[in-house]
């Protein structure tokens, strides 16, 4: 059992359980830093994948400004555990229900696929998620997406400025 | 690593997102849910690039089989990002309007 073998053992772990405690934890915030060590098992797992960019724009924009965004939002709204409303019980065990029945599709739908039996993912090596070779077919196989999700942020910018517009 | 152990991760930690989003009421929650739904995506098409890169770089080492997928991943953060400005936008409003976060309060539609 090698290193990355544990490695990956370990990242999964770590990012399920931080999944499991962002739904189980009553307080907002608490649920948010949650979220962070997702976010940051799911970075390992892009450092282990050698998708180095991948993991640095991961950890940058995720935990770094999406989650700061979030932060800030609930503390403005001064929400914590006395004032999050419950759904009843019978609700909430439809839903675990529901999702545990999506779930045990989905993984007998892998048990029984023929074409992933014998497939490995390369680890630790391989060069497709260095920032050279990445910038090279984003700037020149895909400058017209590149150039649209621009425009895209533009949109979302002045749209978010006019929907937080008191009037 | 076989490539069924990351499916079987991002089906968990997709389906961890779905539960959460039917068994909270906290409008906040539910969207860092779909958050948690797009980077189980985002881990799967990772695992899927590098599965494909694996044979071609055997083959010829300055291959650049499976780059897609990674900067599939690169368009969905940006897209991610900002949905989410828009998104807390649209919270904060409804927020300044009915002073809660409760998503049962947005129910004026169905009547």
């Amino acid at each position: 059992m090698g290193i990355t073998t544990i490695l990956f053992w370990f990242l999964s772990a770590l990012a399920l359980l931080s999944a499991i405690m962002v739904l189980a934890s009553k307080n907002p915030i608490h649920s948010i830093l949650w979220l962070i060590a997702v976010f940051f098992a799911i970075s390992g797992h892009y450092i282990l994948l050698n998708a180095q960019f991948l993991a640095i724009v991961n950890l940058i924009v995720y935990a770094g400004a999406i989650m700061v965004l979030f932060l800030f939002v609930i503390m403005l709204m001064n929400l914590n555990s006395h004032t999050e409303p419950q759904k009843n019980i019978w609700m909430k065990l439809a839903g675990v229900i529901s999702g545990g029945i999506l779930f045990t599709i989905l993984i007998s739908v892998i048990r029984s696929s023929a074409d992933m039996v014998n497939r490995t993912a390369q680890l630790k090596e391989g060069n497709i998620g260095l920032i050279n070779t990445l910038g090279k077919v984003l700037f020149s196989d895909y400058v017209i997406p590149f150039e649209i999700s621009s425009v895209l942020f533009l949109s979302a910018m002045v749209g978010a400025v006019v929907i937080g517009k008191k009037n | 690593m076989p490539i069924q152990y990351y499916i079987a991760l991002a089906a968990c930690l997709f389906c961890i997102g779905i539960i959460g989003v039917l068994t909270r009421r906290n409008a906040i929650i539910i969207f860092m849910c779909i958050e948690l739904m797009l980077n189980a995506t985002n881990l799967l098409l990772v695992a899927f690039s590098k599965m494909y890169h694996g044979p071609a770089f055997a083959a010829d080492a300055t291959s650049t089989a499976g780059i897609d997928g990674q900067l599939f991943v690169f368009f969905i953060m940006v897209v991610a990002a900002a949905e989410v400005s828009v998104g807390l936008a649209i919270i904060v409003m409804m927020y300044r309007n009915v002073h809660s976060v409760d998503i049962n309060f947005l129910n004026r539609l169905k009547n």
